[in-house]
């Protein structure tokens, strides 16, 4: 109970001060649109490759997209870190606050922006003449194991903000890991035409199980086993990650 | 009973940086306590320890009666107004307040009205509904202190509250300070760098230096360890050695420091002293300009205690950090 009203308090601060930037919404509605439409233009004639299965590549891509956004999770401890350098880190830390409800709130907040542009990235493409087959709830699958990758990137996000309280650390790593994290991984190209080591390395790739079992579950034949094992992943990575980001506030007390 | 203890804290941060050496002081329930001592003294890091945003390498401290270390307990007890802003700027001074009392467990009717009451209190109703970041450094720092207050806490830590303040806000805070001690039972620790702040505020205080307490008692009893007044008498002409000869006859009068044309020096009865030196320096061919008597000040305590003057410890510890 508590600790449920401390996570909202958290959230409900942040997606406040995010409503007040018109910018940010904005861009982040507009995101969704470019990167589908770019990387929609861009691969289009991948489906005419031989070997790739499917009618259209924005059916294959809309997926993938999704996948894709949720790595922006990635930049979430930069609040973080804005709250250290002001005193409101300190100002909660002090208060009997229940920990994980740093970390949560933060989260809820990205997700909740996530699901927001996925359900963009999936108007537009069915627009644009995708089908998602098994209806609602293969996007409601299709965004929940995007939600799972977002939250394991903000926590991990959140986690190094807490222990190096460095911007430029974290934008380093941010940007170091993000790309290839997304070209090692079948978000936008199929597995069978991937280079061999890169589909190697996609099997232990986070990006790739969201991508797998989001692609799967909106697909023509759902592999329930492959949904299943892929989100049970993500979800022994969330819990890892949610107590290291809560864990580094004892290293930041120890450091203090 | 003491609403809080430390006793020979240490801690020394990576680096080897040794922030507190053996500190110790303890805090009478209901009083307000000034640690008083030049940047980099580690009144802040004594702060830390004492609200569990950090941990002493050795020592021990308590807050209301329990270790520090029981952290989740002591929170519930002490409200913190740090020396950096703990309000969020991106949200109105009324939700910065309600999501404090919520995460004290304060809901509905209840949160309602404490956050109305020190809205109000803090002379901040009428911008309730603006963004804290459009708030004047001082009603910033209002809300800061209101934020502080929401739970009612026990123990209040108040760390530089007025640094970086105009001085008229100053004053009205410290106005503010004083009325929130008499209405609320609360023991109050103030940390402060400013003489005045600490004279004016403090009911016992204690000098730190370089990590360790060097003196500690009332303001008054401290200045009163000094003894005696300090005079300062303006020459009509600057003259050095001639004035230390002039007064060399004239029992009572001590640490006579001339620059050009003014003499500063203790004696043990201002009030008596002061025509005997006048005459002296009459008589020596050096007539006076004026001559006025000063009570002892925190200044002078500092010098005596910590070996340097308050000014010259704060540039001291800049140029370190520096």
């Amino acid at each position: 109970m508590t600790p449920l009203r401390h996570t909202w308090q958290v959230a409900l601060r942040y997606i406040r001060a995010l409503l007040r930037q018109p910018a940010w919404v904005g861009i982040s509605l507009t995101q969704p649109v470019i990167w589908l439409l770019l990387f929609g233009a861009l691969f289009k004639r991948t489906a005419e490759i031989p070997g790739f299965s499917g009618d259209s590549y924005i059916e294959f891509l809309a997926p993938g997209v999704v996948v894709m956004l949720s790595l922006s999770s990635a930049w979430i401890g930069m609040g973080f870190i804005e709250d250290i350098n002001r005193g409101t880190m300190d100002r909660l830390l002090v208060s009997p606050i229940w920990r994980g409800a740093l970390n949560l709130g933060s989260v809820a907040q990205s997700v909740l922006s996530l699901a927001a542009q996925s359900l963009i990235v999936i108007g537009l493409s069915l627009a644009d003449g995708a089908h998602f087959h098994n209806g609602i709830i293969g996007v409601a699958i299709l965004i929940g194991v995007a939600a799972l990758l977002g939250a394991v990137f903000a926590s991990v996000s959140n986690g190094i903000a807490v222990m190096t309280r460095q911007r430029e650390t974290l934008i380093g790593i941010v940007t170091m890991v993000t790309l290839p994290l997304t070209f090692l991984s079948t978000a936008l190209m199929q597995e069978s035409l991937l280079p061999g080591w890169v589909r190697w390395a996609a099997k232990f790739n986070p990006v790739n199980w969201a991508a797998e079992a989001g692609r799967s579950a909106t697909g023509a034949d759902v592999d329930w086993g492959l949904i299943a094992t892929r989100t049970g992943f993500l979800a022994l990575l969330l819990l890892a990650s949610a107590a290291f980001a809560t864990r580094a506030f004892n290293a930041y007390q120890r450091s203090a | 009973m003491h609403s809080i203890e430390a006793s020979n804290l240490r801690k020394t941060y990576p680096g080897g940086v040794r922030a507190l050496d053996g500190l110790s002081f303890a805090v009478q329930a209901g009083a307000i306590f000034g640690l008083l001592g030049p940047n980099g003294a580690g009144k802040s890091t004594t702060v830390k320890i004492l609200t569990t945003l950090s941990r002493a390498d050795r020592g021990e401290a308590r807050v209301g009666g329990l270790d520090v270390r029981e952290a989740e307990h002591v929170r519930r007890l002490i409200g913190v107004v740090g020396q950096r802003p703990g309000l969020d700027p991106d949200a109105t001074g009324r939700e910065n307040l309600e999501m404090q009392a919520e995460i004290y467990g304060l809901v509905g009717r209840a949160r309602r009205e404490r956050v109305e009451e020190l809205l109000d209190r803090l002379g901040l109703a009428h911008a309730a509904g603006r963004l804290a970041k459009t708030y004047s450094g001082g009603m910033q720092r209002r809300l800061d202190i209101a934020l502080g207050l929401v739970h009612r806490p026990k123990v209040l830590f108040l760390d530089e509250p007025t640094t970086g303040l105009d001085p008229e806000v100053r004053v009205e805070l410290w106005r503010e300070i004083e009325r929130l001690a008499g209405e609320e039972e609360m023991t109050i620790l103030l940390t402060t760098h400013y003489l005045e702040e600490a004279d004016r505020l403090a009911s016992r205080l204690a000098i730190v230096d370089r990590g360790r307490v060097v003196a500690e008692g009332s303001p008054d009893e401290l200045k009163r360890e000094l003894r005696g007044d300090t005079i300062q008498v303006e020459l009509v002409e600057s003259a050095n050695g001639d004035a230390t000869a002039a007064l060399s006859g004239v029992s009572g009068v001590s640490e006579v420091a001339v620059a050009g044309r003014l003499l500063r020096a203790r004696v043990a009865d201002g009030a008596a002293v002061i025509p005997l030196v006048i005459t002296a320096l009459e008589r020596g061919g050096l007539p006076v300009a004026s001559a006025t008597i000063a009570r002892p000040s925190l200044d002078d305590v500092y010098l005596r205690h910590a070996g340097r003057s308050f000014q010259q410890a704060d540039t001291d510890t800049k140029e370190v950090a520096a």
